[in-house]
C-alpha cells in the first residue's frame, strides 16, 4: 500500500504541464532518434545524454523514461519498414514484420507492434511495481561479499551467456575493465593515468557509451556504407482490423511473460525471448500457412516480448544497481551523471524520484501509443534521410556531448580512441556489451570486493559471505563450466544433426 | 546459418552459439547478401597489421555448418588480422602490470588490499585472454564483422572514407576551443558529410551551419550545456 501511495506521489509528479511537456518530448526525440537507421536504444539514450544535462533530475528522469520506450519502439519500426534491423532484440519482429509490409499490411504490422508494446510496456511496468520492492528488501540485507558476488555473476553472464564467442567477449569485457580502472584510486594513487592530468578523474562513462555506441557505429558504417540506400515501403495511417485484433492479444499476452522474466534476469536479454516468442506463436496459430509471409502473431509476440524485457531490466537496475543490457548500462550512466546510484539505498534516499521515473514510464507509454498511431508516416519519411546526413549528424552530436561532459577537447580526443576501438571491435566481432558493463561495474565490483577483504583483513575468505554468494558463485561456476557440458554433450548431438 | 557463412571475412566458424538463440534463416539470409553471390574475401586490414588478405577467408565459409567441420577445411589463420588483436590486448596486459608495479603500496592504511591487485589481476586475465585468443584465431576461429542497416559487408573496408571521418572529427577537436562551436561544428558536420560522399556543398553548409546555431542556441543559451562561443563571443 505504501508502494501504490509512492506511485500515485510519482504521477502527482508527472501530470504537471511541464513535465507532460517533457514527456511528449522524451517519446518524440527518443522515438525519432530510434526510427532513425542505425541508431538502436543504446545509442539513442547515449547520444541524448546531453539534452538533459541542464535539467533538474526529476525532470532528467522523465525525459530518460520518454527516451527509453520511445528508442525502444522505433526501433521496431524501422525493422518493418526497412527490413534490417540494427538491433538484435528486433531481428525477430523484421521476420514476419517486414513480409507484412512487403505484402501491402504494413498498417496492421506498424498497429499490431504499437498497440503490443503498449500493453506489454504497461503489463509489465506494473510488475516492476509490484516485483521491485520485494527485491530492494532482499538487496538490503546483501553485503558487500554478495555484492562483490552479483557484480562477477553479471560480469560473466553478459560476456559467456550472451555472444558466440567466450574468448571475444572476455576480451572486451577485460578492455572496460580496464578503462573503468584508470583514474585516481580510492588511497590517492594515479593508475593508468599514463601522466595525463586529465585522465585523473578517470574516463566518463559517457564518453565511452558515446565513442563506443555512436563513434565506432559511425566509423564502420563509414567504412562499409551501402550505397544503394534500402527500400522503404511505404505506409499510411496504422490501423488493425476485427480479425487482427483477435489474432493479436493473446500473442501480446505470451510475450509479455516470455519478456519480462527474462529482462529481469542478468543476461537474459530481449533477444532470447523475442525468439521463443516467436517460436511459440509459430506453433500456436491458427494459421500456420501465414508463417514466413507475414503474419500478424509474429510481429504481435516478439513485439511485445521486446518491450516487456526492456521493463523487465529495470527491476535489476533500481533495485541492486545491475544493468543486464546495454540501454540499462547506458541509464546507469546517465543516472550517475547525476550523482544518483541505483541500488536498494535509491529508493529510501531519493523514493520521490524513483517513483517519478517508474509513474513516467506509464505516462510516456500511454503517450507513445498516441504519438504513433497517427505519425507513422511520418516516421517512415524519417527512414529516407540520406545517409551522410543521418551519420555526419551522429557525429555532430556525439562530439558536442562527449565535449559538453568536461568543457575539454580532450574528450574528443579521447572519444576518437574509444570509437576506434569500437570500430576495431566491431571489425573483428569482439561484442560492445561486456565492455560498457565493465567500464561501469568494475570500480563498483572493485569497491566491494576490497570493502568486502577489508572486512576480513585481506583474507580470501572474506569474498564469501552468507548463502546468497554461495549460490551466486555456483551459478557463475556452472556458466563458466557450460563449454564442457556444451563439448561433451551439446556437440556430439550437433554433429548427428548434421551428418543426418 | 545461411546467411552467417556466405558472409565475407569469417574464414572460420563460430564457435558454437550456446544461449543466443540462431534467429530464423529468413532474417539473416536477407541481410543484404540475397541478391550477392559469396563474395571474394574483403582485404580489411587494421591499421596495425600488414594485410594478409587472407586468401582462404571466403571461400572457406560456404557449406561449412559444424564449427568443427570449418576448422578442418579453412586453411590456418583464416582471417590472420586477428592477430593484431591478441597483440593489441597483450599490450595492454601488459602496460597494465607495468603501471601497477609503479604504484606504490599504500598498506597501512584501513584498505588491506590497495590499489595494486586489481590492476595486476586484469593485466595477467589480458594476457591469458590474448593466449587463448592466438590459439582460437590459429584454428581457424573468426568473428563475425558487426551487420547494420546501413552495413554492406561484401564491400572492402573504404579506407579513404574513414581517414576523411576522422580528419573532420580532429578539425573539430583542435578548433573547438579556438574558434567555438558553431564554426567547428559546422565544419565537422560539412566535413562528415563530405567525407561520406555528398557533394552538395553549399546545401550543406547551410544545414550545418543551422545546425550548429540550433544546437549553440538550444544547449548553450538554453539548457546552460558547456559549449564555448569561441571568436563569435559576443556576436550569438
Amino acid at each position: 500500500m505504501d508502494n501504490l501511495a509512492n506511485l500515485l506521489d510519482g504521477f502527482a509528479n508527472v501530470v504537471t504541464p511541464t513535465n507532460l511537456l517533457i514527456a511528449l518530448l522524451g517519446v518524440t526525440i527518443g522515438t525519432a532518434v530510434g526510427v532513425l537507421p542505425g541508431i538502436g536504444p543504446a545509442m539513442t539514450v547515449a547520444l541524448l545524454l546531453p539534452v538533459t544535462y541542464g535539467m533538474e533530475p526529476t525532470q532528467a528522469f522523465i525525459m530518460f523514461a520518454g527516451i527509453f520506450y520511445g528508442g525502444m519502439y522505433g526501433g521496431s519500426t524501422t525493422s518493418i519498414l526497412l527490413n534490417t534491423p540494427g538491433e538484435s532484440s528486433s531481428v525477430v519482429t523484421a521476420i514476419e514484420g517486414n513480409k507484412m509490409a512487403k505484402a501491402g499490411r504494413a498498417a496492421q504490422a506498424l498497429a499490431t507492434a504499437a498497440i503490443g508494446s503498449f500493453v506489454a510496456g504497461t503489463i509489465a511496468t506494473l510488475l516492476l511495481v509490484v516485483v521491485t520492492p520485494p527485491v530492494v528488501s532482499f538487496a538490503i540485507s546483501l553485503g558487500a561479499p554478495d555484492y562483490f558476488a552479483l557484480m562477477l555473476l553479471a560480469f560473466v553472464a553478459v560476456t559467456a551467456v550472451l555472444g558466440a564467442s567466450r574468448v571475444r567477449g572476455f576480451a572486451s569485457l577485460l578492455l572496460g575493465l580496464v578503462i573503468g580502472v584508470v583514474g585516481i584510486d580510492q588511497t590517492g594513487q594515479q593508475r593508468l593515468t599514463l601522466g595525463i592530468p586529465q585522465l585523473a578523474d578517470g574516463i566518463d562513462v559517457v564518453v565511452v557509451a558515446v565513442g563506443i555506441f555512436a563513434v565506432g557505429e559511425a566509423l564502420w558504417i563509414a567504412a562499409h556504407l551501402r550505397r544503394r540506400a534500402a527500400e522503404v515501403i511505404p505506409v499510411g495511417q496504422p490501423w488493425m482490423g476485427r480479425q487482427d485484433w483477435q489474432r493479436s492479444w493473446k500473442p501480446w499476452l505470451r510475450g509479455t511473460a516470455f519478456g519480462f522474466p527474462f529482462g529481469a534476469v542478468p543476461a537474459g536479454g530481449a533477444e532470447i525471448p523475442t525468439f521463443l516468442s516467436y517460436v511459440t506463436e509459430k506453433k500456436l496459430t491458427k494459421h500456420p500457412e501465414e508463417f514466413g509471409r507475414g503474419a500478424i502473431e509474429g510481429v504481435a509476440g516478439p513485439e511485445a516480448a521486446n518491450n516487456a524485457s526492456a521493463a523487465g531490466t529495470l527491476v535489476p537496475l533500481l533495485a541492486i544497481g545491475l544493468p543486464t543490457n546495454a540501454t540499462a548500462a547506458v541509464m546507469l550512466a546517465a543516472f550517475q551523471q547525476y550523482g544518483i546510484q541505483p541500488g536498494p539505498l535509491l529508493f529510501e534516499r531519493e523514493s520521490g524520484l524513483v517513483w517519478t521515473l517508474i509513474a513516467s514510464l506509464f505516462v510516456g507509454n500511454l503517450l507513445l501509443l498516441v504519438l504513433n498511431l497517427p505519425l507513422a508516416p511520418a516516421w517512415a519519411k524519417l527512414l529516407r534521410i540520406p545517409r551522410p546526413y543521418l551519420y555526419a549528424g551522429i557525429i555532430f552530436f556525439a562530439s558536442m556531448g562527449a565535449y559538453a561532459v568536461n568543457a575539454s577537447p580532450f574528450d574528443l580526443f579521447l572519444l576518437l580512441t574509444i570509437g576506434l576501438l569500437g570500430f576495431g571491435m566491431r571489425r573483428f566481432g569482439l561484442p560492445i556489451l561486456p565492455l560498457i558493463v565493465g567500464v561501469i561495474l568494475g570500480p563498483r565490483a572493485e569497491l566491494q570486493g576490497r570493502r568486502a577483504l577489508q572486512l576480513s583483513g585481506g583474507e580470501l575468505h572474506g569474498l564469501i559471505g552468507g548463502w546468497v554468494s554461495w549460490s551466486i558463485y555456483a551459478i557463475v561456476a556452472v556458466v563458466l563450466l557450460w563449454p564442457l557440458v556444451g563439448r561433451f554433450v551439446v556437440r556430439p548431438l550437433r554433429g548427428r544433426l548434421v551428418t543426418g | 546459418m545461411t546467411g552467417r557463412t556466405t558472409r565475407p571475412d569469417r574464414g572460420g566458424g563460430l564457435p558454437p552459439r550456446s544461449a543466443e538463440p540462431t534467429v530464423p534463416d529468413q532474417a539473416a539470409a536477407r541481410r543484404g547478401q540475397a541478391d550477392q553471390p559469396p563474395s571474394p574475401p574483403t582485404p580489411a586490414a587494421e591499421p596495425p597489421a600488414a594485410d594478409p588478405a587472407g586468401p582462404a577467408a571466403g571461400s572457406a565459409g560456404p557449406a561449412a555448418e559444424d564449427a568443427a567441420i570449418d576448422r578442418t577445411g579453412s586453411a590456418p589463420g583464416g582471417d590472420r588480422a586477428q592477430y593484431a588483436v591478441c597483440a593489441f590486448l597483450a599490450l595492454v596486459g601488459a602496460l597494465v602490470i607495468i603501471d601497477a608495479t609503479r604504484i606504490g603500496s599504500a598498506l597501512g592504511s584501513a584498505d588491506p588490499i590497495g590499489p595494486k591487485p586489481v590492476p595486476i589481476l586484469l593485466g595477467v586475465l589480458l594476457l591469458i585472454v590474448a593466449a587463448v585468443y592466438a590459439v582460437d584465431v590459429a584454428r581457424g576461429g573468426s568473428g563475425e564483422p558487426e551487420a547494420g542497416e546501413d552495413v554492406d559487408l561484401t564491400t572492402p573496408v573504404d579506407w579513404r572514407t574513414v581517414l576523411l571521418l576522422i580528419g573532420a572529427f580532429l578539425v573539430n577537436a583542435v578548433l573547438i576551443d579556438r574558434l567555438g562551436w558553431v564554426i567547428s561544428g559546422t565544419l565537422l558536420f560539412w566535413g562528415t558529410a563530405f567525407a561520406l560522399g555528398n557533394r552538395h556543398y553549399v546545401r550543406n553548409l547551410l544545414i550545418a551551419v543551422a545546425l550548429a546555431l540550433i544546437t549553440f542556441y538550444t544547449f548553450a543559451i538554453g539548457l546552460g550545456v558547456n559549449l564555448p562561443a569561441g571568436v563569435l563571443q559576443g556576436i550569438l
